[in-house]
């Protein structure tokens, strides 16, 4: 089934090989970097990036920059 | 030495990441500094060019304490929402509360700021918030339980020094906490001046990454406020209104 979600407030369109939040940092190239991830407003711990993701789902991925 | 909540430091500089020329010439000018705690925001990845560079992923993180601001936030809320995302990246336990209230002056707004340290502190975070040179707010702060307070010298980013030094003084003298001066400090007698002034660390940005050479610039301002620092402990002379001699009156040799 398509799913499409939010991310970073772009629509999305899910690659069917992606399942769950593990997956998408992957397929993102962003599974090395220090991020951090919100789903539907929820902030995630490392250990539940195994959650799936659903259609509208919204994700944010979140990191730190340069800042005084 | 300067303890913030459990944890301690030599340097009394903490320097902020933004806006450098390249990040080669930042990570000389954080190295040079001396600086053992670093601040950075915290913002939506753009996700479509994941390859950018990225100054914290080139840290050796051992070395160095994060320091987090809610920069972009303008109520406690998001405030505190930002705060949360920052600790859940498990690099970091403490965060700069800074919720602006003016856009132009960038000054924080008082009562948001109140308000978020009071939800942070119960969440369990060291709280390091980032005030006006507001001498009662402070106290309120410093009474609420925060683990420093970072009054402005003046606005951020424009490098007027202290405007204010009464106050700063004020806040100094009554807090049971650490005093930061963050904000506004433009050149290394800024810095000096904060520190003799009795402050026990100073947080800039601007004057370094703006400098013409910032990596100078970071080494000045670490000799700066060891200067200040020590001659605030040294304790100065007393001014007078007229001149003393320094040299002996006894013994004049008269040709």
């Amino acid at each position: 089934m398509k799913r499409t979600i939010e991310l970073n407030g772009n629509r999305y369109d899910m690659p069917a090989e992606v399942g769950n939040v593990q997956e998408l940092l992957g397929h993102l190239e962003l599974a090395e970097r220090i991020v951090i991830v919100e789903m539907n407003r929820d902030i995630l711990a490392k250990d539940a990036y195994d959650l799936p993701i659903n259609d509208r789902d919204q994700i944010e991925i979140i990191h730190f920059v340069g800042g005084g | 030495m300067l303890t913030i909540g459990n944890k301690t430091f030599n340097s009394r500089l903490l320097l902020g990441t933004g806006k450098y020329p390249s990040f080669d010439v930042q990570k000389e000018a954080v190295q040079v500094s001396g600086s053992e705690i670093l601040t950075f925001a915290v913002r939506r990845m753009n996700i479509f060019e994941p390859s950018q560079p990225n100054f914290l992923e080139q840290l050796d993180l051992s070395k160095y304490t994060l320091l987090p601001n809610t920069a972009g936030a303008k109520t406690a809320e998001e405030a505190v929402r930002i705060a949360k995302l920052a600790k859940a990246s498990g690099l970091c336990d403490m965060i700069k509360v800074e919720i602006i209230g003016c856009d132009q002056s960038l000054l924080p707004d008082p009562v948001e700021t109140l308000r978020a340290t009071k939800m942070l502190l119960d969440e369990g975070f060291i709280v390091l918030p980032y005030t006006s040179d507001d001498v009662v707010l402070a106290r309120r702060l410093c009474e609420m339980g925060v683990h420093a307070i970072m009054p402005g010298a003046s606005p951020i980013g424009s490098g007027r020094g202290i405007l204010n030094p009464l106050n700063l003084s004020f806040i100094i003298e009554q807090s049971t906490v650490p005093v930061i001066i963050d904000a506004g400090i433009g050149s290394p007698k800024d810095a000096a001046y904060a520190m003799e002034l009795g402050a026990d660390a100073v947080l800039l940005n601007t004057a370094v990454s703006e400098a013409g050479d910032p990596i100078k610039m970071a080494l000045a301002m670490k000799l700066a406020i060891e200067a200040g620092r020590l001659g605030y402990e040294a304790g100065r002379m007393s001014e007078r209104d007229y001149a003393v001699a320094s040299s002996p009156a006894e013994g004049l040799v008269t040709i």
